[in-house]
């Protein structure tokens, strides 16, 4: 039987409130979007029948030999079956991001400076990871 | 009768992967005795022409075997993965970057997101349920995962034998900490430090095991955040979740009970994976043909696995599953060192 003491905090129901929506949301996307890919309603940028000619090499040289973008870069080609999957992988990626910020004023209304100074620095790790401004050098 | 089961999904495993390596390297052979021929310009739509590739591999394998055996084998991975305790990306990346064609920087990404989708699937109910803690995990995060996009930085930057190697010798090493950690369910907390006091890190959850509340507190938090630094590194270097170096850090150095430990190293991977997975995205290390697959095969094994523990051993398949893990490791090590290529 569980009690006020031991039930979860405002913060920490929130956070878990967004994530199960997002979660679900962009596995569901992931799937539907994936069908479109392998069922050839959509052109793709790289045949799927040459992708075992690729996914053999290294990232950099995959880049290299097909154009393929980075950063960011793939928002453009989403018209693309297998560019379109990286919407829902988005998604998924920045889910934590948008959780961060949904408890980040909870925190500040209940004076907990520590915890919202941590998280406004992760929400800054976060979308620095995910800006596309960290660069790995070539091979 | 489950646990025999267990040895058959286990011994058609290891059939499967070798004859996936066997197809493997007998594809890599062929192509290379065939010609160093620049692979043929695919014809995208809108995309300016690709150059000339590198001498690539070209495997006469039908390219729908590749993904239809990453599903099977991250199905099995998945139904393992939960009977052995372990997380599904730490058997991803060796297993399928040893017995699968794809290059290893595609295979860490897809491990970091397998990974991760596994965190996000888990991180709800845990933390409704006051097991996963929000105030223990977030300063350990931000540490964990400032230090994965550090890893995975690292880890595309350095050379796919290297890589290999040296996941190589993580994975034995994690072979060798699951074999001899020992796991405290209440671990004695005799004074909580300074950082934790002032940070307010501490709980109490319902133990239905026991029927009473449980009130926990940790130590030596300083401590276990500059381990998280190397934790979080390995997670982005080699794509793999951590919650194999997070739970004994959190339960055997912090001293938090082993169920709060275990449920918010869960939660904690989805932020530590979501800053490496964000790297590797980035660099276009992400293929959805790996991805998807193996995302979906995981998780619907774990699902199964769920089933099937109530009624298993889990110590005879802790066992098995570090046998598994010790071949892959091994393989990797090999294959790093080019004496198994």
């Amino acid at each position: 039987m569980s009690n006020e003491k031991t039930k979860a905090s405002e913060e920490q129901m929130a956070y878990a409130g967004v994530l199960n929506i997002g979660m679900w949301s962009g596995l569901a996307l992931l799937i539907v979007t994936f069908f479109v890919y392998i069922s050839g309603l959509l052109p793709t940028f790289v045949p799927i029948n040459d992708l075992p000619k690729y996914w053999t090499m290294r990232v950099h040289d995959f880049n290299v030999a097909l154009h393929a973008p980075t950063g960011w870069g793939w928002a453009p080609l989403v018209g693309n079956g297998d560019y379109l999957n990286f919407i829902p992988i988005a998604i998924l990626s920045g889910l934590t991001i948008l959780c961060f910020l949904v408890i980040l004023p909870i925190l500040i209304k209940k004076k907990d400076t520590p915890y919202a100074v941590i998280a406004i620095a992760e929400v800054l790790v976060l979308a620095l990871a995910a800006s596309g401004l960290l660069k790995v050098g070539g091979h | 009768m489950v646990h025999r089961y267990s040895r058959v999904i286990i011994l058609l495993l290891l059939l499967a992967l070798s004859l996936l390596a066997y197809n493997t390297t007998f594809a890599s052979q062929d192509v290379h005795e065939a010609a160093a021929v620049a692979a043929p310009a695919p014809e995208h739509g809108d995309a300016d022409a690709p150059d000339a590739v590198p001498a690539a591999p070209v495997s006469t394998t039908p390219w729908w075997i590749w993904p239809l055996a990453l599903f099977i084998v991250t199905f099995i991975l998945g139904i393992l993965a939960v009977l052995g305790g372990v997380g599904g990306g730490v058997l991803f990346v060796p297993i399928v970057g040893g017995f699968f064609p794809f290059n290893i920087d595609f295979v860490r990404g897809a491990g970091l997101l397998v990974a991760l989708a596994g965190a996000l699937a888990a991180g709800p109910g845990l933390l409704k349920r006051n097991l996963a803690s929000l105030r223990l995990a977030l300063p350990v995060a931000l540490i964990a995962s400032a230090a994965a996009i550090v890893g995975a930085m690292i880890g595309l930057a350095l050379k796919p034998n290297v890589i290999n190697t040296l996941l190589g010798a993580t994975i034995l090493f994690i072979v060798f900490i699951m074999a001899i950690a020992k796991k405290s369910d209440f671990p004695v907390v005799p004074k909580p430090d300074n950082l934790s006091q002032s940070l307010g890190i501490m709980g109490i959850y319902r133990e239905e095991s026991l029927g009473k509340d449980v009130e926990w507190t940790v130590h030596k938090t300083p401590m276990a955040l500059a381990m998280f630094v190397v934790i979080g590194i390995m997670a982005g270097m080699f794509g793999l979740g951590a919650g194999w170096a997070n739970v004994p850090v959190l339960n055997l150095m912090m001293g938090a009970p082993l169920k709060i430990s275990v449920a918010t190293s869960k939660f904690l991977l989805s932020i530590t994976d979501t800053s490496a997975a964000w790297v590797y995205l980035n660099q276009g290390a992400v293929l959805p043909m790996i991805v998807v697959p193996s995302l979906v095969g995981i998780m619907l094994g774990s699902m199964i696995g769920v089933k099937i523990l109530a009624k298993s051993k889990p110590k005879a398949i802790k066992w098995m599953v570090i046998g598994l893990l010790l071949f892959a490791g091994l393989r990797s090590l090999l294959k790093g060192l080019g004496i198994w290529p």
